[in-house]
């Protein structure tokens, strides 16, 4: 362990980090936007020129906030529920492959935090330790409302993480490894995952959706029902966390979605764009191709929202448990036999 | 259903053609206070206490005003002419205190019906927003007409 090495992992861990919580904080006023534009309106523009300032605004908003904590709560899992969601959330990006290797003073620099032979189980594991900081909140807060939210958070997780395992396992058995970063060099130039798994990537779609708490999956905090879900009694930071949390998920979800199914930072003709660039804006180009593929999931989960009501309970169980679970293990099968007979000539 | 419908999926791609149309539509917004909807004719603003055409204020503080609205926003005081105020008020009693609540006013219109010397009307602009109650009581110096610049030259 050199020195040099933990000089840039550090590095590398503040940029990701700040990067994060840049583009979380910018999808709120993204979600604004979008949710504007949809609906024939224009969205939040008074805060600085076309709204930019508007997540200072709103951070700044939530921090003055008063925090409250209410009597009959149980304090330390109170404040240890919205901790959690935020830290798990940032968790995650450690093993997301940003980027080929760059060389700088003739060092090669991986632009990966660590590369982790298990990353996507790392990844899964992450994620469902997410729903317990709902949980937690829910539980702590001694309200009815937040006990249902997270009980429903908690069940919908669950079921939606079942197919969300199966539809990984048929892109597994192509590609042989669990290492994040093996997936993305699989996928070179425009060898993308997405065009022999387009069944698995659609189920990945459906239970990320899911996952993340998002319309038309949002019933945890289900406004009509439950007032505020699981986090009815939380105010100020607090909730801001949770918001910030949800937000860091989506671009998680998206960061995952990219490197699994859509190539991660590889696009055509990038091996003619790296020899032209040289070995440092070369990668840097494709993590801007990344970001950009993140941007367009993150587009997607705003657009799905604001087009979509939310499920029923009842509905939402049995797309889980009878289409998206029989879908996912027939698509694991198909995958078997076509491996196989491919093989076999 | 069957299995297809139960899917949900070609309901929601319609769905996010017609939400994704909308986003090159024209925006319905209206920016406002630098840009005004176009009032009707009959719209009710803040209100207007009138001159007359010799910019004397026609209000005679009968009270009648104040006896109509339902949501008793009005209170006035009167007083009597005095010699040499005849250029200032046409009527020998004029309202010396004149105060519209605007969080209590409704809008209307009662109080232009039932006077009888036409000097009040519901003719002026949004009232604005403010962040005191007592900064929503108008006095004369809001509600009273500017005089006219025609009349003095």
């Amino acid at each position: 362990m050199e020195l040099a090495f933990i000089i840039e992992k550090f590095a590398l861990i503040l940029v990701i980090f700040v990067i994060s919580l840049t583009v979380a904080a910018y999808s709120t006023l993204a979600e604004r936007k979008i949710a504007g534009f949809l609906q024939d309106r224009v969205g939040p523009n008074r805060a600085g020129p076309g709204g930019m300032f508007q997540p200072l605004a709103d951070g700044l908003k939530m921090f003055f906030k008063e925090e409250i904590i209410p009597t009959e709560s149980s304090k330390a899992l109170f404040i240890l529920g919205p901790s959690l969601a935020l830290f798990t959330s940032f968790l995650g990006s450690a093993v997301i492959p940003w980027g080929q290797d760059i060389e700088i003073a003739g060092r090669q620099v991986s632009l990966q935090i660590t590369d982790i032979n298990v990353g996507v189980l790392y990844i899964f594991g992450v994620v469902s330790l997410g729903v317990y900081g709902i949980m937690i909140g829910g539980w702590a807060s001694n309200n009815k409302f937040s006990l249902m939210g997270a009980v429903r958070a908690a069940s919908q997780s669950i079921s939606y993480e079942i197919p969300l395992g199966l539809s990984i396992i048929a892109l597994l058995m192509l590609t042989n490894t669990l290492s994040m970063k093996e997936i993305a060099e699989q996928q070179h130039g425009i060898n993308w995952n997405i065009f022999y798994q387009p069944l698995g990537f659609l189920i990945f779609l459906i239970c990320s959706f899911a996952e993340t708490n998002r319309t038309p999956f949002d019933l945890p905090e289900c406004e009509t029902e439950l007032v505020g879900g699981y986090h009815t009694e939380y105010s100020g930071f607090k909730m801001g966390a949770y918001m910030f949390a949800e937000y860091l998920n989506m671009f998680l979800a998206s960061a995952v979605m990219s490197t699994l199914y859509f190539g991660a930072y590889n696009y055509p003709g990038m091996d003619w764009v790296n020899e032209m660039t040289g070995a440092v804006i070369g990668p840097l180009i494709g993590m801007a191709v990344l970001m950009l593929k993140i941007f367009a999931f993150i587009f997607l989960f705003m657009w799905v929202r604001w087009t979509i009501p939310r499920f029923r309970y009842d509905q939402l169980m049995n797309l889980g448990w009878k289409i998206l679970i029989p879908l996912a293990i027939a698509n694991i099968v198909i995958t078997g036999i076509v491996i196989t007979i491919i093989d076999k000539l | 259903m069957n299995f297809w419908e139960r899917l949900y999926l070609p309901a929601i791609f319609q769905g996010m053609g017609i939400t994704f149309r909308h986003m090159f539509k024209k925006k319905e917004t209206i920016f406002y206070p630098e840009v005004e909807r176009e009032f009707s004719e009959n719209w009710r603003g803040m209100h207007s206490l009138k001159r007359d055409e010799q910019g004397r204020e026609r209000c005679t503080a009968c009270g009648l005003c104040a006896l109509s609205c339902p949501a008793e926003a009005i209170t006035m005081i009167a007083a009597e002419r005095q010699k040499g105020e005849e250029a200032l008020y046409r009527e020998e009693k004029y309202a010396a205190v004149y105060e519209i609540n605007m969080l209590r006013c409704i809008f209307c219109g009662l109080c232009e019906e039932a006077c009888p010397k036409e000097a009040i009307y519901l003719d002026g602009p949004i009232v604005p927003a403010d962040y005191l109650r007592k900064d929503f009581i108008y006095g004369k110096d809001k509600l009273v007409e500017e005089p006219m610049k025609v009349q003095q030259d």
